[in-house]
């Protein structure tokens, strides 16, 4: 482990422990008020917690309580962490242009003005953001603002990289684009991913923690997690259906020989591995194989039945449906039944993985 | 009632227009005297805004940024003179650097006197102009949040180089029509100006105390001056607009197109 934080802010009821080895992505799971942002918070040094310690590389971010009576020492401020932070908005400065605002971070390091902008350049080129250079913020869309703000992040040369749901400002044309290229500049970097949707998770990281009420209730390597949620939040953002197999021209062939078709906005390269993600409630359920139009249909075996809301989910491995009860009992769905998922191809969004 | 309101302000400005005596208004307001008063309320006022801005930046960071005891406290002081009767002011910066005052003694005898002084007058406007940098200026901090510094933090950026490079021009705008209020404030001065520095000509008679002085002996030289300090006022509201109006717009600039 290359980072290690202990920290605890009584006033939050914050108390959290992880650690990080060397270009290793975590992400951070948990519902609203779990204490996600207090964790980003305390390692950037922008909420001094009121005991723990973290160190990076053997540099010391903090250790508190402090030995000294001043409190300077055990103290790091958070201009010298190597934590830079990327947020929600992307909270370009407006003044700046796009440029200048990516050489923000190599300027303030200390680098010659036509160093830092050099630097700047080949970081915007990194995020597909050249031609918007000259841009000033107030210029650009909500999309085109957060690739800069990731340039300007990365610019700084971060030791640890902060992500705070850095695509819940998009929208759901923009955030595809964005959870890309973030794949593309997380491989092989440090960085803390606050999110709360799971597919950021399944695709950018390589461990997940799911924090609740402050404290870190379930942690592990992504896929493990999501399989086998312990938590109930865990457990709820795994209802989200996501099948796991290698590209086709038209979708995703699971390990079982499925076939799933759906949505993709990149070209897929059959035999490189990716994921299919639908929710429950796009799921159909027949007794019979259905004819027609929908493409994804498969046979399963129902393991569960539980209520969801006013839905019954309908389990089946570990894949699930939403249905209403009124069809449920009409199906006549009970554990153990034979029956057939469909979905339209349309509520179905492919990603490589 | 917002016609009424717009009547109120603007029948008295036309009443005194229709007052001027606009064959002789030129050499009323080029006579001696009055250039006198005009150069120097001028040259007061723009001493007393740059010392307000000296005074006035520190203070509103404090305020804007700072958590301390005793804030709201230190922002309600700050902000008394904004409703003191300006002659009560004048009375308290006598009672200070005044030769009998506070700091007025120790000031005497290091050979410096103050009181009915041309710096008498800087300082007396500056007591009551700072208040307009000051709420300007931290209304400005205050709306544009601490966000943008945090993450320049974390970018790597000092606290000197924070305060340099983000939240200075991001509160611009709030600082430039602070400084225009408080050089507005500082010109229209009188009260103050009066009880602590007097009436000498030349050396602390600004225009307005040239107006009202005036005013007894000649009537129509007033109401020209006056005219006088209405365009200057005038010049000086309409700058502090067409400066914030252009940031507002390219604040606002539509989003691109695409992602």
């Amino acid at each position: 482990m290359t980072f290690r934080m202990d920290a605890a802010v009584a006033a939050r009821g914050f108390e959290v422990s992880l650690g990080l080895g060397a270009g290793e992505t975590l992400a951070v799971l948990g519902p609203n008020g779990a204490g996600k942002s207090t964790l980003l918070a305390v390692v950037a040094g922008l909420l001094r917690p009121d005991t723990g310690r973290a160190e990076v590389d053997g540099r010391i971010l903090f250790d508190l309580p402090s030995a000294s009576r001043n409190g300077t020492a055990g103290w790091t401020a958070p201009h010298r962490r190597g934590t830079a932070l990327l947020a929600q908005e992307p909270l370009l400065f407006p003044h700046l242009s796009a440029l200048e605002n990516v050489a923000f971070g190599p300027r303030s390091a200390g680098v010659p003005k036509r160093a830092a902008r050099e630097a700047a350049l080949r970081w915007l080129a990194e995020v597909d953001a050249e031609d918007l250079a000259s841009r000033r913020p107030g210029e650009l869309s909500g999309g085109q603002a957060q690739r800069v703000a990731v340039a300007r992040a990365l610019a700084a040369g971060p030791d640890v990289l902060l992500l705070d749901e850095p695509m819940a400002a998009l929208d759901i044309h923009a955030a595809p684009l964005l959870r890309r290229l973030l794949k593309r500049v997380l491989a092989g970097r440090r960085a803390i991913i606050v999110t709360h949707d799971v597919l950021d998770a399944y695709m950018l990281a390589d461990r997940v923690i799911v924090m609740e009420d402050g404290r870190i209730t379930e942690e592990g390597p992504t896929r493990e997690v999501l399989r086998r949620p312990r938590s109930s939040f865990a457990a709820g953002l795994a209802g989200l259906n996501l099948v796991t197999g290698s590209a086709t021209a038209a979708g995703i062939r699971s390990a079982e020989g499925l076939e799933f078709t759906g949505q993709h906005d990149v070209p897929l390269i059959p035999g490189q591995a990716g994921v299919a993600a639908f929710p429950p409630s796009a799921v159909s359920v027949f007794l019979s194989e259905a004819h027609g139009s929908p493409r994804n249909s498969f046979p399963v075996t129902i393991t569960d039945l539980e209520s969801h809301g006013d839905q019954i989910r309908i389990r089946a491995g570990e894949l699930s449906a939403d249905v209403t009860p009124a069809a449920s009992g009409d199906l006549g769905l009970v554990p153990g039944l034979g029956v057939y998922f469909v979905v339209k191809a349309a509520a179905v969004s492919i990603y490589p993985a | 009632m917002a016609a009424v309101g717009a009547l109120f302000v603007l029948l008295p400005l036309a009443a005194m227009v229709a007052k001027v005596n606009w064959p002789q208004f030129l050499p009323l307001v080029t006579s001696e005297a009055s250039l006198t008063a005009l150069g120097l309320s001028l040259r007061t006022a723009a001493a007393s805004t740059l010392l307000c801005v000296l005074l006035g930046v520190p203070l509103a960071l404090v305020l804007a940024r700072g958590r301390f005891r005793g804030q709201s406290l230190l922002r309600s002081f700050v902000l008394l003179p904004l409703v003191l009767p300006p002659v009560v002011g004048g009375i308290a910066l006598l009672y200070t650097f005044g030769r009998q005052g506070l700091l007025g003694r120790s000031l005497e005898v290091a050979g410096i006197q103050i009181a009915f002084s041309t710096t008498a007058v800087v300082l007396a406007q500056t007591f009551v102009a700072l208040p307009f940098l000051v709420v300007s200026l931290e209304g400005a901090l205050r709306s544009a949040g601490s966000r943008y510094e945090a993450l320049a933090a974390t970018l790597g950026a000092r606290p000197t180089t924070v305060l340099r490079r983000v939240t200075v021009p991001l509160v611009l705008p709030g600082l430039a029509s602070g400084t225009v209020l408080s050089f507005a404030r500082s010109l229209g001065e009188f009260g103050a100006t009066l009880t602590f520095a007097g009436s000498l000509q030349g050396v602390t008679r600004t225009l307005p105390l040239e107006i009202y002085l005036q005013r007894e002996t000649d009537a129509d030289a007033a109401v020209a001056l006056s005219l006088l300090l209405v365009a200057v006022a005038v010049i000086v509201v309409g700058l502090s607009y067409r400066r914030s109006a252009p940031a507002r717009i390219r604040g606002s600039a539509g989003p691109g197109t695409g992602a």
